[in-house]
């Protein structure tokens, strides 16, 4: 199944890295829209890169359950662990619990290696069942 | 003067150094932090500061929606606006400019935004340390009292002399 990108992740220029098994990893390329303080990330487009892994995964799997929820956000926890450096950045999200009406997921973003995340987030996302 | 703001490439003509000495001013600061990288890409606009808390807008634009069958922003986008309205009231609350680095920050959303609605966030910084700073906020589409999202989080100063 392909990931559907919103407006937002598409405008951020998020693409699809992986998605043969289990969740999809999304990689996010430098450039100076998504600069912060100078020579780094922005938190928030670093919480942009996170909070659409998150949701990836969440679709990829309700779609393997043939479920087409309205998704809403209730909240994310972002967590800064490096300083994002000037190159691309990519992220899964991992689904912690999936109920009937909400979902727990993490979500983790990295650089050069998985092991190291730069950031990780706690997402509580919502879902309304088409009536 | 922080130490890691002569890499960046100043236009000579502008008077862009004056901003960062004397009295912090989030309006004077805003001209230059507001229009460039991801503020700028954003297009966050200054509305209003106190000594401790700092109010942006994030305009409405149609690309950077959420969901395709409704024109409301994104989340995504409101955490950017709610990150760097805090690191500003942060410098307000300092009364000077120094940089920090976002540490934890939590957004809670209350409720949609608006259709095509612009989303402004309002921080405070109630609580700084030596090396930490702490923030709250309200995102709203016009009514502080019936907020879009509340965000908290948590901010550390860094130490210009070690950014290189």
């Amino acid at each position: 199944m392909s990931v559907r990108l919103t407006a937002y992740a598409q405008a951020l220029g998020v693409s699809v890295a992986e998605e043969d098994a289990g969740p999809p990893t999304l990689v996010l390329e430098f450039r100076h829209d998504l600069e912060g303080r100078p020579g780094a990330w922005h938190g928030g487009a670093i919480a942009g890169l996170l909070e659409t892994a998150g949701y990836a995964a969440l679709t990829s799997e309700l779609s393997a359950q043939g479920r087409d929820p309205l998704l809403k956000p209730i909240n994310i926890t972002v967590q800064y662990l490096s300083t994002g450096r000037t190159q691309a950045s990519y992220a899964r999200g991992r689904i912690v619990r999936l109920g009937r009406r909400n979902a727990n997921l993490v979500v983790e973003a990295w650089q050069d290696d998985p092991a190291k995340p730069i950031a990780s987030a706690t997402m509580n996302i919502l879902m309304a069942e088409p009536a | 003067m922080a130490q890691w703001l002569p890499k960046v490439r100043w236009a000579a003509t502008t008077p862009v150094m004056d901003m960062f000495q004397g009295a912090f001013d989030a309006e004077v600061l805003s001209r230059w932090v507001l229009t460039r990288a991801h503020p700028g890409w954003l297009g966050l606009r200054y509305r209003d500061h106190g000594t401790d808390w700092v109010e942006l807008e994030l305009p409405w634009r149609a690309d950077l929606v959420g969901d395709e069958r409704r024109p409301v922003l994104a989340s995504g986008p409101i955490v950017s606006l709610m990150d760097m309205a805090a690191g500003m009231s942060i410098w307000a609350a300092n009364g000077e400019f120094r940089p920090v680095a976002t540490l934890d920050l939590r957004v809670d959303y209350i409720r949609p935004a608006r259709e095509r609605a612009s989303v402004c966030g309002r921080v405070t910084c109630y609580r700084r340390t030596r090396s930490a700073a702490f923030v709250r906020g309200t995102a709203h589409d016009g009514d502080l009292a019936d907020p879009v999202a509340e965000v908290s989080g948590v901010f550390m100063t860094l130490d210009p002399a070690r950014m290189r």
